[in-house]
Parts: structure tokens; sequence; C-alpha cells
């Protein structure tokens, strides 16, 4: 193909994303700098008001935003350097955190906490999505083929469910008077309050995300366990192969591409992690990188929405999916290379 | 079929492979099932401690408001043969009727003329219907049942306007973003060059952003549109914010990535003869591509229209970040309930209105499930 038809081809979707992708992420980089504010001004105010003999006067100093023709508030922006991220890591009230050993200081700090969430979420789903898929994948190659189609039916109900719907499902099955709350407490004989302390919400979350993510995980390993080939199964069964070590060492290893992949999809997706916090409405207890920046975006009472610290909590959010993919993208460059 | 002996397997293992399944199918439906039966409850009912109050709803019941046997089988047999008339003559109609032959097109007129037809029939003819049978035989309802939830959701609180911005949401990025894709996708495909790795690497890299990051970027350039673009356009100068077309636009970029890459796994396919047997014939690259390959891709474009769908119908952030509170769609506008949520009403509210938007999904994966799954393997065989 041509270079001019190719670029004909791809011009449409590469301007999507240039415009749409590449161009907000040079000017989120650039508002991370600097600050708008509304353009305050000083003045002096005289009130009187009716006394006897004379009239009571004060004079007091106001500010107050200026306005322009229109009687819109005039703002400017100016380069503040390093001051909203300073203002989202607090630096100080951490490393004093930090010194002291205190954790829970640390984790006071919105960042710090909903780094520390981020994190230990991504790397605990990451286990559980793949165990639970393989594990789904191989009950379902084990069972008769009449009841596969309802199967995969029912498993990707999970996976379809609009994410913030999917965490509400479940937080009603937990709410105060939800069921599952009053059967735990009938079982226990205890009152359960499941939304009124960080960890048992987090344990929710991690749920609900193996939930909704390991349908994915199972529809994939299922597609791979179609491939494996009996010839090999066969050859380790005459070896004296037990099923376990068929399982490990002729078809985990046939997966392993497939396993990688989900690997790298989930930890992408995970490390976004937002809706959670959304649908469960844990924002007092648990919060993540993304919700973070969400919520600075978000208008506050008084309307006004933080921009330049969004975008520094976006730029920060930012350094750790280049950590993610850095591994990734020197893997498909060597073996690019290797290719040519 | 028949397998060898060796690899047959001990009862035992059949048994724990079989109860961990049924195990997983509990856990995986539960959930939705739970909510759809509660959103047919009256609260106390809906939030009763026993399992039992919730599923019959005997207050509801007391209410004079539930289905009584014929009124369950009559409903049975309704769904039963929309089920039947879905998956046998619908796909029959849709290829012989569909508009400009764009059978997508006709898949989505056909889908959203079920579904009102089915709410129409269901609630027009069939209830008042069952209502006379039981008055004149004089039936007790056998389980408590009532609509008022969804009544409230859709009528009183005008769900249905939320509904109508979701479908112009997801519809226009559905269209949009795979007649940007396939084009883009079958240059990738057939182009060997540097460049197109390139591309392909850069947009798997776009594809791990999380979106607030780029909503950071687009919040104040929307709301400030207007005057941005005053020099160029005049006074005719839209601000972007709280518009439609705008979070169309975002969320096609966003989905563009994850598109194109499906897009060409399925153009690769594909054989390449084809298009050169065409370009022999005369064909033009783009003729090629429209008569020949295109013709044969219409399994890839569902697919990847199916999962442009889901992005867009499921989109909670951009779409409450960049639209305002009278262009909201479903999926953030079920926030509103959380603000409210105070009594058991609103939260039974609540739940009608997260079965409201769950059903067209549940509707999706029936119709489409060979898609779905086709869709998610084939971005992974090519690892």
């Amino acid at each position: 193909m041509k270079f001019r038809t190719f670029a004909a081809f791809v011009a449409p979707s590469l301007l999507m994303m240039f415009v749409f992708i590449a161009v907000p992420l040079v000017s989120v980089f650039l508002q991370s700098f600097e600050q708008t504010q509304p353009v305050v001004e000083r003045i002096e105010v005289e009130s009187c008001t009716p006394g006897f003999v004379t009239q009571n006067c004060t004079t007091e100093i106001r500010t107050q935003p200026v306005l322009d023709e229109s009687g819109r508030v005039v703002t400017q922006t100016v380069f503040t350097g390093l001051e909203s991220y300073r203002n989202v890591l607090e630096p100080a009230r951490a490393m004093a955190a930090i010194r002291a050993g205190d954790w829970s200081g640390l984790m006071a700090i919105d960042f710090w906490k909903a780094l520390r969430f981020t994190l230990t979420f991504t790397l605990i789903t990451l286990p559980l999505v793949i165990g639970v898929g393989l594990a789904i994948a191989l009950a379902v190659n084990n069972a008769s083929r009449t009841i596969r189609g309802p199967v995969i039916f029912v498993s990707l109900l999970p996976f379809i469910i609009t994410p913030v719907i999917g965490a509400l499902s479940i937080r009603w099955l937990f709410v105060g008077d939800g069921i599952l709350t009053q059967a735990i407490e009938w079982w226990t004989g205890h009152q359960v309050y499941m939304f009124a302390q960080g960890w048992t919400i987090e344990l929710l979350m991690l749920f609900y995300r193996v939930w909704h993510v390991a349908p994915f995980a199972f529809v994939i390993f299922y597609a791979g366990l179609q491939t494996v080939n009996t010839d090999s199964l066969e050859a380790a069964i005459i070896d004296g192969a037990t099923r376990f070590e068929r399982l490990r060492y002729v078809i985990v290893p046939h997966l392993m591409p497939l396993i990688v992949f989900i690997a790298l999809i989930h930890l992408m997706d995970a490390y976004r992690v937002f809706d959670e916090v959304v649908g469960f409405r844990s924002e007092a207890h648990v919060i993540s990188l993304q919700w973070l920046t969400y919520h600075f975006l978000e208008p506050d009472s008084t309307g006004n929405r933080a921009i330049s610290r969004a975008s520094a909590s976006a730029m920060l959010t930012m350094i750790g999916i280049v950590i993610l993919l850095v591994p990734l993208l020197r893997k498909t460059w060597r073996d690019h290379k290797g290719a040519h | 079929m028949s397998t060898p002996k060796a690899l047959r397997q001990p009862a035992s293992l059949r048994l724990v492979s079989g109860a961990f399944l049924t195990l997983w199918c509990l856990i995986a439906a539960f959930p939705i099932l739970w909510i759809t039966v509660m959103s047919v409850k009256v609260p106390i009912d809906a939030f009763a401690a026993n399992p039992l109050d919730v599923i019959l709803g005997p207050l509801t019941k007391a209410q004079g408001r539930g289905l009584s046997l014929i009124g369950i089988a009559a409903w049975a047999g309704y769904l039963w043969l929309t089920f039947r008339a879905c998956t046998r003559g619908l796909p029959q109609l849709v290829a012989r009727f569909s508009p400009f032959g764009i059978t997508a097109l006709g898949w989505l007129i056909a889908a959203l003329a079920a579904g009102i037809l089915f709410v129409a029939v269901g609630f027009g003819v069939l209830t008042p219907l069952i209502g006379a049978i039981d008055a004149a035989l004089g039936l007790e309802p056998l389980i408590g049942l009532t609509t008022q939830h969804y009544q409230a959701v859709w009528v009183e609180n005008a769900f249905w306007r939320n509904f109508v911005n979701s479908l112009i949401v997801t519809g226009g990025v559905v269209t949009v973003s795979l007649t940007v894709g396939t084009l883009a996708g079958y240059g990738l495909a057939r182009s060997g060059s540097n460049l197109a790795f390139w591309i392909l690497i850069v947009a798997l890299v776009f594809r791990a952003l999380p979106h607030s990051v780029l909503v950071a970027g687009y919040l104040p350039v929307f709301i400030n549109s207007a005057e941005y673009l005053r020099p160029i356009l005049g006074d005719a100068a839209p601000t972007l914010y709280g518009k439609p077309f705008a979070v169309i636009a975002v969320l096609v970029a966003i989905n563009q990535p994850f598109t194109i890459w499906m897009l060409r796994s399925f153009f690769q396919s594909i054989p390449a003869e084809l298009d050169e047997a065409a370009r022999v014939d005369g064909c033009t690259h783009f003729q090629a591509f429209r008569r020949v390959i295109m013709p044969v891709m219409w399994p890839g474009v569902i697919t990847t229209g199916l999962f442009s769908f889901l992005l867009g119908y499921n989109d909670f952030l951009v779409t409450s970040l960049l639209l305002d509170a009278s262009n909201q769609t479903m999926v953030p506008a079920i926030a509103g309930y959380f603000n409210r949520e105070t009594t058991t009403t609103d939260q039974v509210q609540a739940v009608a209105a997260a079965v409201s938007i769950t059903a067209p999904l549940f509707l999706l994966v029936m119709v489409f499930q060979r898609q779905i799954v086709s869709g998610l393997t084939a971005g992974a065989v090519k690892g």
C-alpha cells in the first residue's frame, strides 16, 4: 500500500486521537504549572447607618472580583511552578508523618491515601482475576456441551453490566438492611455495618472487581483451552503425569501468552479504578487516584473547579501508568526489531 | 464425542467442578437477579429481613398488586414468545428490510422497535386482560408485584429524557467510531510499515490513560470554548460544555485505540488476496475496501460496535463531568438518586432505575452472545 493511500485511510482516526488525546495531555501538563484565578481588587467601602445627631459611618476594606464590561469575572493565569503539585502531595506533612513513623498521619493526606488504595487494589485483584478466570474456564471445559451456552451467558452478565450499576447492585445487598447483611447478622448474632469502616468497603470493592473482570479472563482462557494440543496431553499421561502436573506443565504454559495479555489489560484497567468509589459511595473512607482527579474537577460548593490541582494529580497518576508500560514497550520494541 | 479413557475424569473431580460452576453462576447472577426482584416490591418488602418475604412480597400483595397463577403463566408465555421472535423471526426481518442495506442500522431500529412493542403490548394489552380474567374468576394474587417504582422513575422523574440522551450519545459513539475505526483498521492491517507499528504502539499507550487525565484537559477548554472559537465562527460559536456532540467526539477518541486494534485483527484475518483480486479488476484501494472487504467484514464490525456501545453506554466519568443536568445520560443521572436516597422509597426507585439501565444490556448479551465471545477472543488470539 502506498504511503498516501495509507495516510488517507488512517488520517481521520489519527486526527481524532491527536485532537482529543494528545493535545489534552499537553494542555494538562501545562495547566499543572499554572493557576487561573479571578482578579480581585481591594476597595475601601464606607457604609453609614443613620444615627442620632450624626451618622454612624464605618469604612472597611473589601476584596471583590473585577468584572469586565459584560459583567463577567476577569481571570488571570499565573505561572506557579510546582505549587499545584505541592498542594496535592503535601510533601511537608507527608515527610513529617514518615519521620514520625505515623502511618495514619500519612493516610490522612488524600493523595497518599488514594495511591495506597490504588496500588493494593491493583496488586490484590490481579492474581484473583487470573485464578478465578482460569478455574471457571477449566470447570466449563469439563462440563457437558449442553450447559456451556447458558453458563457462558450467565457469566457474561457481570462483565457487561455498567460498572457503577454493578457496584451499586452489590452495595444494595450489603447496605444496613440489605439481604446479605441481615443474613450475616442472623448467622453471627452481631450487628454488622459493612459501610462504616474502610476495610469492609475495600473487601467489597475487591469482590466486585473480581466478579466484574473474571468473566473476561474466563472467556479468553476458555478459547485458549480449545487449542491445547491433545497429543502432548496424552504424552504427559503416558509419562505418568498426574492431573495437577498436566495442568501445571502442559496447560498453563500453553495459556501463558493469554495470561500475560489478561494481566496487562487488567493492570491498565485496575489502575484506573474509579466506578467502585462512586458505586459504593466510599468517598469518606476509600478513594482512588482517578477519583481524586475527578473530585478536583467537580465544581465545589462555590462552583469553582480546581483545574490546576486536578492537572497536577492527573500528571502524578500518569507517572504510574508510564512505570507500568515501560517493560511492555521495551518487550514489544525488542520483538519488533527481532522480526525485521 | 468419545474421550479416551485416560482423559476421562473421576466422579469426584466432576462433582467438584460442577459444584464450583454452580456456585459461580449463582454469584454471577445473584446481585442482578436480586435487584430485579427488589425493584418490583413495595419498599418494606424490598428490604425485608426474610428472603422469602422479598420474593413473595406479602405487603405488596396486601395492597392488591400482584400476579395470580394465570398472570404468571401469561407473562411467562409472553416472555417465551418474545424470546422466540427475537432469536428466530427478527434476524430474517432485519436482513430483508434494513435501510440502505446497512444491517447494523437495521438491528438498531429493530431492537428499539422490539423493546417499545414489548412494553406497549405487555402493559397495554396483557395487564388489563389478566386483570379482567382474574376479576372474572375471582383469583387472588399469588406473589406481590408492582410497577409503581418504574412508573415513578420513568414518568414522574422523566427518566425517559436521560434514556433519549443515552441513545443519542451511544448511537453517535458507535456510528462515528466505527466509520473512523474501520478505515484506520483497514489501513493498519494492510500496511506493514514501521509507521503503522508505531501508530499501534502509541494507541496502546493511549489505551492505558486514565480518562480523568483527559477530562482535566478538556474541561477548561470546553467551558471557555465560545470565547476561543469566536474569532473563527463569529457569534454562533458554541460552548462545547454540556453538548452531547462534544461528548460523542471525546468518547470516540477515547475508544479509538481499542477500536483500531480490534478491527485491525479482524481485517488481518481476511486474506489480502481478496483486495488484490479487486485491484486487478480495476478497483482503487477505497473501492476495494468499500465493495469487496466491507461486505465480508460485518461480523467484525458488529462485534467492535458492541464494545463501542458498551463504552458509550456504561461511561460515568466523562458524561458526568462534561454534560450538564439537562443533557444527562442515564448512568450519571442515577447519581442524582444517591443524593436524595433518604427514604426507602427513594432507594427502591434508585434500584428500579438501575434495573432499567441494565435491561438493554441484558437483551444485548442475549442477542449477541456469540459476537461478544468472538470479539473478546479476537483481541487475545494475536497476543
